[in-house]
């Protein structure tokens, strides 16, 4: 036993010699994806690396990114009677503008939480006299999922399953990043996941385009650790492409059924994110052939124009300027148990990334 | 969100397999990927396999988890 971490030790140790001799000027990267923020506060590797290697955290966190009028709306639909809403955990205590569903719930909504959007269905199924609404919240990853219970539902018939799709794509965002003038990312680490899903073509635009290179990581040390050597590689050969260090997983492809399931289900639309705003086609509708399982048809839910909370500082983080330590409201008045902003909720977000592994940065 | 989890797929009736986690038995959707065979190794994600892990890094997946968890139990 101690001789395999000793092996894992020796593996990172390799890495992190090449990282320091590649480094010699300072090189930014973006993780994009929240479970790297995770992987890389839990590991420490922010530590463990040369001065020249700044890490910062991306929008990649799909909890964090949801706008608040999209909490308050699903909010009021989740209070609404007859209605029992399934969701995955992470949501259970993002505050919305007076609640969160947890409160909801102890006022006698039932909210359930499920692990998959086969057991949203099976809840349809065993709950005929309730509308099920199942809170669509995540991006390219969990999206097919989400595609085959409509699929499901519209091929059983089951018509007191519905969804209300605030899902979010990748690319309009990273394009945003690429052209955000107060942000200096010299390359990014991209989401393992949602590219296994849907390849790297739909992403070449940064390296091509915007000359900010980009490889497609696991969510190991060693995985992350690589990562940086091949961007740095990248940097030391005068190049810009997109590669892949989490080859086990993602191909260059993608999922083509996955891809398939995402298209004959949803259809590009406007949406807003979290403290950056409006993006055009970055967000996923429900296709008019699925009207009928659409949560917003269904309920003809009304559009919530709210207020993002003052003073939370999700939106900066969320872009990459800020660290979480640098909002005036981190560890005081927003902690994992009482959290102002959606960035300290979901355990991906940032804010509760470095909050529940600050004792070791500050070592 | 988008964690996701390595799995040996033990058995298959339709689009449900059973799969074996980390020495845990769960069952998974194998929707996205209908192509997998038993024995083969996928990635979970909420529930679905999304992913089908190539033969060749498998075994070696499966060995860096182990090192992982077995890395991070000497931590604790
Ligand atoms: S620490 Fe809390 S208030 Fe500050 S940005 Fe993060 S979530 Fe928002």
């Amino acid at each position: 036993m101690k001789k395999t971490s000793k092996e894992l030790m020796a593996r990172a140790s390799i890495l992190l010699t090449e990282i320091k001799s590649l480094a010699q000027s300072p090189f930014t990267i973006m993780e994009v994806c929240g479970t790297h923020t995770v992987a890389i506060a839990k590991n420490a590797l922010r530590e463990l690396l040369p001065s020249t290697v700044r890490l910062v955290s991306g929008p990649g966190c799909p909890v964090c990114v949801t706008a608040s009028g999209d909490i308050d709306r699903y909010l009021y639909l989740a209070a609404q009677k007859n209605v029992l809403t399934a969701t995955f955990g992470d949501m259970i205590r993002v505050p919305g503008t007076e609640k969160n569903l947890q409160e909801l719930r102890a006022e006698g909504a039932d909210i359930r939480v499920v692990y998959s959007t086969q057991d949203a269905l099976e809840l349809a199924r065993q709950n005929p006299d309730k509308e099920v609404v199942f809170l669509g919240i995540g991006f390219e990853t969990t999206v097919p999922t989400v595609a085959v219970s409509l699929e499901i539902a519209k091929r059983e018939g089951i018509k007191n399953y519905s969804v209300l799709s605030m899902h979010k794509v990748v690319p309009p965002v990273l394009k945003l990043l690429a052209e955000d003038k107060e942000l200096v990312v010299d390359a990014f680490l991209d989401p393992g996941h949602v590219c296994s899903i849907i390849g790297i073509e739909p992403i070449k635009f940064m390296a091509q385009d915007y000359g900010k290179p980009g490889v497609v990581t696991g969510f190991e040390a060693l995985d992350i650790l690589e990562g940086i050597v091949m961007l740095l590689r990248q940097r030391a050969e005068g190049r810009s492409d997109i590669e892949i260090q989490y080859h086990r997983v993602a191909k260059p492809e993608g999922n083509p059924q996955a891809k398939m399931f995402i298209e004959r289900v949803f259809e590009p639309v406007d949406a807003s994110w979290r403290g950056i705003g409006l993006i055009r086609q970055s967000g996923l509708g429900i296709r008019g052939e699925y009207r009928l399982w659409d949560a917003v048809e269904k309920f003809s839910l009304p559009v919530f124009d709210s207020r993002e909370t003052p003073g939370c500082r999700c939106g900066d983080v969320l872009r990459g300027i800020i660290y979480p330590t640098e909002c005036p409201l981190f560890g005081k008045h927003c902690t994992p148990m009482k959290p102002v902003g959606p960035c300290m909720v979901s355990t991906e977000g940032s804010c509760a990334a470095y909050h529940r592994y600050a004792q070791r940065s500050v070592d | 969100m988008c964690l996701a989890i390595p799995a040996k797929i033990v058995t298959i009736d339709g689009t449900i397999a059973k799969v074996d986690m980390m020495g845990n038995e769960r069952i998974v959707s194998i929707d996205l990927v209908p192509e997998v065979r038993i024995g083969e190794y996928v990635l979970v994600h909420a529930g679905f396999a999304i992913s089908i892990i190539d033969d060749e890094s498998a075994k070696e997946t499966e060995e860096l988890l182990l090192e992982v968890a077995e890395a991070y139990e000497k931590d604790q």
